[in-house]
């Protein structure tokens, strides 16, 4: 059976750390792929102008053709080098749910990701995104520190 | 005290040119500002407003609730029967997780709601319980519940016939789907209504969507700051303001304004509960005299009439229902359905007119601001006899701000921020639609936008130096003659609505459309 881990980037170091982890464990295993995911927080329920309403699609679009060139790109690339079969994927959404639903969605086993996400004030009153999917993901969580 | 008055006077003066007390005003400027801009803008006036003859009943007022009804019935009471899916569309239960990014429908129902809830739910309710009694509540309750079948309607079309363009970046609203639709029902004519849509939609945004705004701004200032000065002044600060959102481009004003103007609005409802709740024996009393008074009249100016009359003319103000503005706003929501968007929208006028405005009508009805008289239990009217004599002689704005401070002294303060932010977030929304009809008039291009935003910053000035009873009117005049084009070609356009209707509710009942896993 062919295990698939996803690896939730989030373009800093410890994602990168938990990019790493990832393939340690990918090559102890016998047949294993790699998701490379990338979630940009996005939330349906926030308040913008007319103007901006205008402009979204395009906004998205740009959104996501940056993160595939500077995160995902470089980082699956990374990984077929190092011999793996990897895909990559850039979501809208919010960042554990999103990640959650992509593992399920393609069959992933297991999902890792780097320990911080979110600091400050903004954790305290919201959590951050590694304590949330920690919390209600479907599949085992790897957290790298 | 003198500008609550002027204000109390405004409507009921409608087919006079200018208000005699303008020339009390020792500002030249402003006196001159108010002259010419009447003498202009009069004619306009007059046309839009002309009673049916050998009555007092202006004709725009019908021509707004008759469609109103027609498509309430068109569409076999769709604001009631869709009302539940209008909610769960909104939560974003058949919204594909693949598309998060776009433009949702909450996004844009809060879009264009910034536009519409403003002073029409703080100033424009004063107004019309002030002149029609608290019966005036009761038709605007019902404006409100049959104009969710026009809004329905009119932003369906937007979503369907938007020009999206290369770049990723989409337009819509009714100059767009009249053009559209009457080329598509091989219809002659499409291009001059659409033309002539978009002339009105430029008036309206400098009008109810600028200068109505930056005047109410102008004196809720006054009022706070307890003294008298030229309107010129709020004026050019508001439009510099203005200008540096749209001229400057500084997007952190405009946005900072957009999750400020939701709270200020939550705050303004959450006021109005707290006064009702602990008015709560008093409720089914406030509920008594707008029934009674709906029907009746309670003795207050124009009797039932008057009130009938204030009641539609505020609704159709303040929630824009069959106006089109809206449809422009709702035009850039990601959806393969564009009936869904109608869906949405629908529950603009419910929250706006029906919820809002109903709390302002309450709270000044319960707090006892107008003078009853103890015998008769009949209203009594001002020395005028234009409207119902208050507490203090307020009416408008000030007239809002003084019930809600009867229950919550403080008050007054955050409904003089909340005016001004309001003022700002409607002037902002309106720019971007007058914008949207200039550029298809004119094309787009870096200057023809340019010329419009000028235009639109120096009648911020005008409209905050202009007195209230020639500016109101135009504002309305201007905003009402958008109806009149929109609700003409609404009428040829409104099968196509029903055949996406009929597929949808079909798909929908059969299983076809169904709720995304999220």
């Amino acid at each position: 059976m062919t295990d698939k881990i996803v690896v939730g980037l989030d373009g800093t170091q410890t994602g990168e750390r938990a990019l790493s982890f990832a393939t340690d464990l990918a090559s102890k295993m016998t047949d294993c792929e790699l998701l490379a995911v990338y979630v940009i927080e996005w939330s349906p329920f926030t308040f913008q102008t007319a103007e901006e309403n205008e402009k979204r699609h395009a906004r998205r679009e740009e959104e996501i053709a940056m993160a595939m060139a500077r995160i995902v790109e470089p980082a699956v690339e990374k990984l077929i080098a190092a011999g793996f079969k990897a895909t990559g994927l850039v979501r809208h959404g919010d960042v554990a749910e999103t990640l959650n639903r992509l593992t399920v969605k393609h069959g992933g086993s297991q999902i890792v990701v780097g320990r911080v996400s979110a600091g400050g004030f903004s954790k305290r009153i919201f959590g951050s995104s590694t304590q949330n999917l920690v919390m209600s993901a479907d599949v085992p969580v790897t957290v790298v520190g | 005290m003198k500008n609550s008055f002027k204000l109390g006077l405004a409507t009921a003066l409608a087919t006079m040119a200018s208000s005699p007390l303008a020339a009390q005003d020792a500002m030249t400027f402003d006196a001159k500002v108010n002259e010419v801009f009447a003498n202009i803008t009069g004619p306009f006036v007059n046309l839009i407003f002309a009673p049916f003859p050998g009555t007092d009943f202006p004709w725009i007022v019908m021509w707004l609730v008759v469609a109103a009804t027609i498509f309430t019935l068109y569409f076999g009471f769709v604001q009631f029967r869709f009302f539940k899916h209008a909610i769960q569309l909104v939560k974003g239960d058949y919204s594909d997780p693949n598309d998060a990014g776009e433009v949702s429908h909450f996004q844009a129902l809060a879009t264009a709601l910034s536009g519409t809830v403003g002073l029409g739910n703080i100033a424009g309710v004063a107004v019309a319980v002030g002149i029609g009694g608290p019966g005036a509540t009761f038709w605007m309750i019902l404006a409100g519940l049959l104009g969710m079948a026009s809004k329905f309607t009119e932003c369906t079309l937007g979503v369907k016939y938007r020009n999206e363009y290369p770049d990723g970046t989409v337009s819509g609203g009714p100059m767009y789907y009249i053009s559209k639709g009457f080329d598509e029902l091989g219809l002659p004519g499409g291009k001059i209504l659409a033309v002539l849509f978009s002339i009105f939609c430029i008036l309206g945004a400098l009008g109810g969507g600028n200068m109505f705004q930056a005047n109410q701004a102008h004196a809720q200032i006054q009022t706070v700051m307890g003294f008298e000065f030229s309107g010129l002044i709020t004026g050019i600060i508001f439009a510099g303001i203005v200008f540096a959102v749209i001229v400057g481009g500084i997007k952190s004003i405009a946005s900072v304004t957009e999750k400020i103007v939701p709270i200020m609005g939550l705050l303004y409802v959450g006021a109005a509960l707290i006064i009702l709740i602990v008015n709560y024996d008093k409720i089914g009393w406030a509920f008594g005299q707008i029934f009674t008074g709906a029907f009746t009249g309670l003795g207050v100016a124009g009797g039932l009439v008057g009130a009938l009359i204030q009641g539609f003319k505020r609704a159709a103000f303040s929630n824009e229902a069959g106006v089109g503005s809206a449809a422009i706003a709702h035009s850039a929501v990601k959806t393969k359905e564009p009936i869904t968007e109608g869906f949405v929208s629908l529950l603009e006028p419910l929250i706006d007119t029906v919820v809002i405005c109903t709390m302002t009508a309450l709270v000044i009805v319960i707090s006892q601001q107008l003078i009853v008289n103890p015998a008769t239990g009949l209203y009594v009217l001002n020395e005028a006899g234009t409207a119902i004599a208050t507490i203090g002689d307020t009416s408008g704005v000030a007239l809002t701000s003084a019930a809600f401070g009867s229950g919550i002294s403080w008050f007054p303060y955050v409904l003089a921020v909340a005016v001004i932010l309001f003022a700002f977030s409607t002037m902002i929304s309106w720019s971007y639609y007058g914008l949207k009809a200039w550029t298809y008039l004119f094309g787009e291009g870096k200057i023809t936008e340019l010329v419009f935003k000028i235009i639109f910053c120096i009648f911020i000035v005008i409209g905050a130096a202009a007195s209230l009873g020639p500016v109101i009117d135009f504002s309305d005049a201007a905003i009402f003659a958008m109806a009149v084009v929109n609700i003409f070609c609404l009428y040829f356009l409104m099968k196509l609505v029903r055949t996406e209707l009929n597929s949808y509710a079909s798909r929908l009942e059969s299983g076809e459309i169904k709720k995304f896993e999220h």
